[in-house]
């Protein structure tokens, strides 16, 4: 912290925030300050309180105890209204806009009372159009939403807190979805935007941003604050223990021989899906025994390959080949019979039936063919399959007859894990396997990935966070706009080189040789 | 064929034809409302049950016509209000209470006309009201007959739709309806209250189609019959899809579809009439409504969040 | 205001809840009749005299219960697998056609009667089919299209009542032709009149609840109703369960049709049924789609409605009473089953 900061106005304190769900204690007695032009990083792992902290701060949920003040005055609870009309402006990790309305509707939103006749396109227009080139946010105002790459729409979520004239803005996760340069021009904007005078809350768990964009960070673990450093004054690894609690790494990959090829896709092609590339002749080969990672922003073609490859999806042209031979009848039971185990992006929605309990969430891919009989279920073999998982991937639960939804993320994620893996499928979709688990769950996740490569499968691992991609594939491609990049060999490649393929620079129009 | 013609060539039928369409419009343009905000409202029908009695029932008790029409339309919204209540803050789901809503209401119709009226075998009628005599416009040739020999609650139909239309589209109002329609976080983000605004819409969208059924007994028919509304809300639910959820083209759904049905009325007079069942025209305006559900099924880009319950503290 | 679940909901909040529904209700039920002018208590003991009060009385709601029974396990089968059908009135009266059409011919005697409800069955699941084959290959959804069938049903019913299935012996009423007697359903007990269609509505809910909680069928109707994104991903054929469901349903709402034409009136007429289809929706419900609940809800409904015409009879409540009680315990019901999963909090 330079002297001149030290000595700036105070925006914003958090006092003693605690807020329970159920019998969870997401904060506890938690307090912040924050000054003038000062970049503060929350930093913390998955499920630490962050996104809890600042939903309370911007009125989303209202806090059991604690009190917000904003330039010196107590902010009401519970009404984001109240937050705005104070300045502070947030950028949600899931954008928090209408894919079917205009950039400018978007923005305007709310900004007018709903009473009135509203002030015209032109000047809004102007404004927004203003803030964009004082802050490097080029955006078309007139564009739908829908229509935008993710790097836009975070853009416009920006442009959406500047419009109210926020004087604290708060990002959470801000680069989770950005290419390494994309994030380099954030941080860019944001140091604009702090020497206008504005402060920034910078929500994050990956350590090199937190030391390059922060000027203080508050390191959170279990709903508490357990550490705040000068950033200028700390290092990765002390951030590091701070944030997990002692020494807790994640597996390493160990580089391997590759065994056959299992899985091959030739030329393959999808349609588009409304804003959502389709493949374009796409050419992939997973082998027995290696990690194929996939990198990419999302929403770049990741969806459609994996629908094709759990059997949502079928080629509108191209081959599919399992063990050399083409796959005429291809659903996602037939995918599964095929020996593809398969991890599913969102856990919460097609990975499980919240109200089914354990039992039933197990034997969801295999009801038909191993626990039943002439259209009977056999629930006591059903059973003893979930009793098997829950023992074996560690599933922290009261029993089989327990309902999903009660389990947290993590164990959820392992009943998914063990479903499967249990049948030992020679080929494993893994997409975004890890997202938003804390690290336990990650380290443990990652390592049977590990073990099952090591046994001898062929993993496609899909993920938008490159550290994870870099540190887990032996090999490994970019998607952007349906098209895949050529294989790029463990270590071959830079992160910024590979942010420059995300970015879709690097394809050559047509095919590339493999 | 000359038989049609002669029909589409009347002026009493293009006079029919809006009549026809009056209802429906005022039904359509409730029933849109609450789609663009998110909501299906299957009360349609049994909220237009309750406006076409209440409406009747209050000129009956010695009301005037236009408090008749405003005690319909308080009483949509009171339905509108139960509706909103049990579908927006606590999300049960929308077929459900929906369907609840319009047994309820039509229920509430059948026990209060017993209720008031114990001993009538027919039902008493009412003064209704009179075409609008327009200057000029009512004495053109045809056109004067066809179109502007019409009760102000025609003339207030067509102007709830050109208002609903300019308030969804060039207002701050109706960019928070239709975003709460969108993406309800979107609204909520920017310090909006989605809960308000959805709830809003159902209790204005169930006054507009309530004011659909006071137009049977107020204007009309003269009077209120236990089987009046016939499923016409239904119809105003497949007419919303049909004009893709905007109000320009619901409105002309709604006359083209009363269109076919003021010509099954005068085809059943003809020679076509007397070969075919009656039944099969009187079915036509209900297959007519599943041919268009068919025909604008791909089309139509469907509110994102239509029916999806929005609950702020759900991660 | 925000919903948050509750992990572990107590015994007295799972069964209190939908008790306190029920006694909101009675409330209704007070409110109304001191509307009508009338003594509430006296009210409600009437209705439930009228529903339990003599054996008369018991076997009129017995007999009123049975098409209940059937609409309501069609519905509850079909709300499981978020399958809307609001057509069971129309499946009712395909499988009232099919009991006219069979019943009253040249079939060979013995057979008449399983023929009979088999072909109604197939009548009920075919008229289901259409809208629900339009849900899956076009996206066009099946509550409008099931409702605006009830209406063309009616109308077609009308129709073959002054047509081709008029009775001629029917001085000009619209009705059918009598059935013979082999084609009628017998009665359980001689002199008792209540017919085997309330046997066979027993048998149903009984078979029913086997299919839903011990067959691949049943598992996979519940997995596509709870989320059929997931379902789908798991490799359970979305599509045709729910082409399935639309059978299983259909049929058992066609057995009403047939069961109340075989069973009770012997032929078909335009009244045959006041809206059983529509009843079926709160019968099940009210049994949160249990198939052993719609029996108990069915007979509870049934009760209520036999109760309220032997009530308006004598205290002057009118009989509408029924239906709006029942649409008020709908709604209370609903309610209550949401607030044993979840509870309101502040922010």
């Amino acid at each position: 912290m330079t002297q001149a900061q030290a000595k700036a106005e105070v925006v914003l304190r958090l006092d003693l925030i605690t807020k329970s769900f159920g019998p969870l204690r997401a904060n506890d007695a938690i307090s912040l300050t924050l000054r003038r032009g000062e970049v503060v990083a929350l930093l913390g792992e998955n499920g630490a309180g962050k996104t809890t902290l600042m939903n309370i701060l911007f009125g989303h949920y209202v806090a059991d105890s604690g009190e917000v003040d904003v330039f010196g005055q107590p902010l009401p609870p519970g009404q984001p209204r109240a937050a705005l009309k104070a300045g502070v402006g947030m950028v949600h990790q899931h954008f928090t806009l209408a894919g079917n309305l205009t950039v400018l509707d978007n923005i305007t939103l709310g900004t007018e009372s709903l009473w009135s006749r509203g002030r015209g396109r032109a000047v809004a227009r102007a404004k927004v159009e203003a803030l964009a080139r004082d802050f490097g946010l080029v955006v078309d105002p007139m564009a739908k939403v829908s229509r935008l790459t993710v790097g836009e729409r975070q853009r416009v979520e920006i442009l959406k807190a500047l419009y109210r004239d926020a004087k604290i803005l708060i990002l959470d996760e801000p680069t989770a979805v950005l290419t390494p340069q994309e994030a380099e021009a954030l941080f860019a904007t944001l140091r604009k935007a702090t020497a206008l005078g504005l402060s920034v809350i910078f929500i994050s768990h990956k350590l090199h941003e937190v030391m390059a964009i922060a000027d203080r960070c508050l390191v959170l673990r279990h709903g508490r604050v357990v550490g705040e450093v000068d950033t200028h004054a700390t290092d990765k690894a002390r951030l590091a223990a701070l944030m997990v609690g002692g020494e807790l790494t994640l597996p390493k990959a160990e580089a391997k021989v590759a065994g056959p090829m299992l899985m091959e896709l030739q030329s393959v092609s999808t349609p588009d899906r409304g804003p959502a590339p389709g493949l374009k002749a796409v050419s992939l080969a997973l082998r027995a025994g290696q990690i194929t990672g996939l990198a990419g922003v999302s929403g770049n073609g990741q969806a459609a390959l994996a629908d094709l490859m759990s059997g949502l999806a079928q080629p509108a042209s191209g081959t599919l080949a399992l063990n050399g031979a083409p796959v005429t009848q291809w659903s996602p039971r037939t995918a599964v019979a095929q020996g593809i185990g398969r991890i599913p992006e969102d856990r919460h929605h097609t990975g499980s039936i919240a109200d089914f309990d354990l039992t039933e969430n197990a034997v969801l891919e295999g009801y038909r063919s191993r626990f039943s009989k002439a259209g009977w279920m056999n629930w006591p073999a059903a059973r003893a399959f979930a009793e098997g998982i829950i023992a074996t991937y560690d599933v922290r639960c009261p029993g089989p007859a327990t309902r999903i939804r009660l389990l947290s993320g993590g164990n959820m994620q392992k009943l998914i894990l063990g479903r499967a893996l249990a049948p030992g499928p020679q080929i494993i979709l893994a997409n975004q396997p890890v997202r938003g688990l804390d690290i336990g769950a990650i380290a443990y996740v990652q390592s049977q990935l590990i073990a099952a490569r090591d046994r001898g499968a062929a993993i496609l691992l899909i993920s938008e966070d490159l550290d994870e991609i870099m540190g887990l594939s032996d090999v490994l491609h970019v998607m952007s706009q349906g098209r895949l990049s050529p294989a790029f060999p463990r270590g071959s490649m830079s992160a910024p080189e590979i942010g420059l393929w995300m970015a879709g620079q690097g394809f050559t129009e047509g095919r590339h040789a493999a | 064929m000359s038989d049609i013609i002669d029909i589409l060539i009347s002026a009493s039928f293009w006079a029919a034809v809006i009549r026809i369409a009056t209802p429906l419009i005022f039904a359509t343009m409730g029933e849109l409302i609450c789609e663009r905000a998110g909501v299906l409202n299957l009360g349609i029908e049994g909220i237009m049950v309750i406006g076409a009695f209440t409406g009747w029932m209050a000129v009956y008790q010695g009301m005037p016509l236009w408090g008749g029409v405003a005690t319909a339309m308080a009483a949509g919204m009171l339905f509108g209000l139960l509706h909103s209540t049990l579908t927006v803050p606590f999300g049960l789901s929308q077929h459900v209470v929906g369907l609840g809503v319009t047994l309820l209401a039509t229920a509430t119709a059948s026990f209060a006309y017993r209720l008031m009226l114990p001993e009538v075998t027919s039902p008493p009628k009412i003064e209704p009201f009179q075409p609008l005599d327009l200057p000029v416009l009512s004495d053109l040739p045809f056109l004067g007959e066809a179109i502007f020999q019409q009760t102000a609650l025609t003339w207030a139909a067509f102007a709830v739709a050109a208002l609903t239309a300019f308030t969804l589209y060039r207002t701050p109002l109706g960019l928070a309806l239709r975003a709460a329609g969108e993406n309800p976080a979107a609204v909520e983000a920017q310090g909006l209250s989605v809960t308000a605004l959805r709830m809003g819409a159902v209790i204005v969208g169930s006054g507009l189609m309530a004011l659909g059924g006071a137009f049977l007994t107020l204007s009309a028919f003269s009077s209120f019959f236990f089987e009046m509304v016939n499923g016409r809300g239904w119809v105003c639910v497949a007419l919303v899809v049909f004009g893709a959820w905007k109000p320009g083209k619901a409105v002309l759904g709604a006359i083209l579809f009363a269109a076919f049905d003021a010509l099954q009325i005068r085809l059943q007079q003809t020679d076509l009439g007397a070969v075919l069942p009656y039944q099969l025209f009187l079915a036509a305006p209900y297959i007519l409504s599943i041919l268009a559900l068919i025909l604008m099924s791909r089309r139509a880009e469907v509110p994102a969040a239509l029916m999806l319950p929005y609950n702020k503290g759900e991660r | 205001m925000r919903l948050e679940p509750i992990a572990n909901p107590s015994t007295l909040r799972r069964l209190g809840l939908p008790a306190l529904a029920l006694a909101a209700t009675m409330a209704v039920a007070t409110l109304l009749a001191l509307v009508a002018g009338a003594d509430p208590f006296a009210t409600l003991g009437q209705i439930a005299t009228g529903a339990l009060g003599s054996r008369l009385a018991v076997l009129e709601t017995l007999n009123r219960a049975t098409p209940l029974i059937f609409t309501g396990l069609a519905v509850a089968v079909a709300f499981r697998a978020k399958l809307w059908n609001i057509g069971a009135e129309a499946q009712l009266y395909a499988g009232a056609i099919a009991a006219v059409l069979l019943g009253t011919g040249e079939l060979g005697s013995p057979w008449v009667l399983p023929v009979s409800a088999l072909a109604a069955m197939l009548a009920g699941a075919l008229i289901l089919l259409g809208p629900v084959l339009l849900k899956t290959r076009l996206g066009v959804d099946e509550v409008v299209t099931t409702l605006l069938l009830n209406f063309i049903m009616l109308l077609f019913v009308s129709y073959l009542l002054e047509g081709p299935l008029k009775d001629p012996m029917g001085m000009g009423w619209p009705k059918s032709p009598a059935l013979i007697p082999e084609a009628r359903l017998p009665r359980i007990v001689e002199g008792l009149r209540l017919h085997w269609g309330f046997a066979l509505a027993l048998i149903a809910a009984v078979l029913v609840w086997i299919i839903q909680t011990r067959t691949t069928l049943g598992f996979e109707i519940r997995a596509v109703g709870q989320n059929p994104a997931a379902a789908r991903f798991a490799g359970i054929p979305v599509n045709r369960v729910l082409l399935k469901t639309a059978l299983l349903s259909g049929g058992l709402a066609a057995l009403a049709g047939w069961s109340e034409v075989a069973g009770l009136k012997g032929h078909l007429s335009q009244d045959l049924s006041p809206g059983f289809g529509y009843t079926g929706i709160i019968v099940a419900m009210l049994a949160l789609l249990h198939p052993l609940g719609v029996v108990i809800s069915a007979l509870f409904v049934a009760g209520i409605f036999v109760g309220s015409d032997a009530m308006s009879r004598t205290a002057g409540v009118p009989t509408y009473i029924a239906d709006m009680l029942l649409a008020t315990a709908l709604l209370f019901m609903v309610l209550a089953i949401l607030l044993t999963k979840m509870r309101v909090v502040r922010g």
